[in-house]
């Protein structure tokens, strides 16, 4: 589910496949830079309702995903 | 013109943030103007923004040094206005004495306020400024932290960490079409250097004379539109600095 949301927002911004975003790929693969994830977070924020502030560096799309959860958690 | 835009003014209250506020205000743009703790003079402000330029102004309380606080405000400056697409970190303190005698409070409550007050406001701030792939940022500094100054050991030390924070952000966010620049003004007249007017320094000003509120506005004025400046410092001093 939020693998799917992150594939759509990622997607929409890069003009890929939503399927070739798996929790695997890298933000560089994808093409997204430290700024576009910035971006990426904030597009989330409306998405989920919910507020993330990233205070770490993620390289992949899961660990972009763990680092949500996580905060769902909390 | 800034019609449509939305300015964040620190400490807008009164001395050259006032006269920020009313500059931005006049070219159009709608204003949110933070103070420390004199709200009714920020609300002054604000009325005469909107009575003068018919823009819309709100006034807020925010110690920019606290980094929650900061956030909060931020926050709720984006459920008012919508976005952000100019800040002015202008909120500044003095508390001058020679570093032999300072106190750690005093060296620290003015890079708090000052250094890390910007990082603040610019840390809530950006987030809004990378996805609208615009905007600006404009850091009051002085021509303290250019040169140095005897007595402003803390001051100094803030305004030229100021001026490495704006040139670290202009390359950071250039990509995003975002521009960071500082305005350095030199002496100018308002309640920070009313203790001034017997400085000696004073009588070194190539022209002869204290700066103008509005005199530093017009250089803010110029950098929230100068679409090819970034990083750069600009001295608003009468040439003390050269
Ligand atoms: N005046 C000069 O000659 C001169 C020269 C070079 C640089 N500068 C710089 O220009 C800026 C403005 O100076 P000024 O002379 O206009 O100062 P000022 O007249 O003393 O006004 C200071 C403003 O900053 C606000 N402020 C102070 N601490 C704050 C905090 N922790 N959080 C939020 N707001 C805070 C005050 O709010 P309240 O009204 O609520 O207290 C007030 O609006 C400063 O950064 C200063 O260092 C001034």
């Amino acid at each position: 589910m939020l693998l799917e949301t992150i594939a759509k927002i990622i997607a929409e911004r890069t003009d890929c496949d939503p399927a070739e975003v798996k929790p695997e790929s890298t933000f560089v693969e994808l093409g997204i830079d430290s700024l576009d994830t910035v971006e990426l977070l904030m597009s989330l924020e409306d998405e989920l309702g919910m507020e993330i502030e990233l205070d770490q560096k993620v390289e992949t799309v899961g660990e972009l995903i763990a680092f949500i959860e996580k905060k769902q958690q909390a | 013109m800034l019609n449509g835009k939305t300015a964040v003014v620190t400490g807008g209250s009164r001395g050259i943030g006032k006269a920020i506020v009313l500059k931005l205000a006049s070219l159009g743009a709608d204003v949110a103007v933070l103070c420390a703790g004199r709200l009714d003079a920020a609300e002054a402000v604000c009325a005469e923004c909107v009575e003068r330029c018919g823009v819309k102004a709100k006034a807020y309380c925010c110690d920019v040094s606290d980094f929650e606080k900061a956030k909060q405000t931020v926050l709720a400056i984006k459920a008012e206005f919508g976005t952000v697409h100019i800040l002015v970190n202008n909120a500044g303190i003095t508390r001058d004495g020679l570093a032999a005698m300072m106190k750690e409070e005093d060296f620290d409550a003015v890079l708090d306020t000052n250094l890390k007050g910007a990082f603040n406001m610019i840390r809530h701030c950006v987030g809004m400024l990378i996805r609208n792939r615009s905007g600006c940022i404009i850091n009051i500094t002085s021509v303290a932290g250019l040169t140095g100054n005897a007595g402003q050991c803390n001051y100094a030390a803030s305004k030229a960490g100021l001026i490495g924070l704006t040139k670290s952000i202009a390359k950071e966010l250039a990509p995003r079409g975002i521009r960071c620049n500082a305005v350095a003004p030199g002496f100018i007249d308002t309640e920070m250097t009313e203790s001034q007017t017997d400085n000696p320094l004073l009588a070194a000003i190539p022209l002869g004379r204290m700066g103008t509120t509005e005199e530093v506005a017009e250089a803010v004025a110029y950098l929230a539109e100068a679409s090819y400046v970034t990083g750069e410092v600009l001295r608003v001093d009468g040439g003390i600095a050269m």
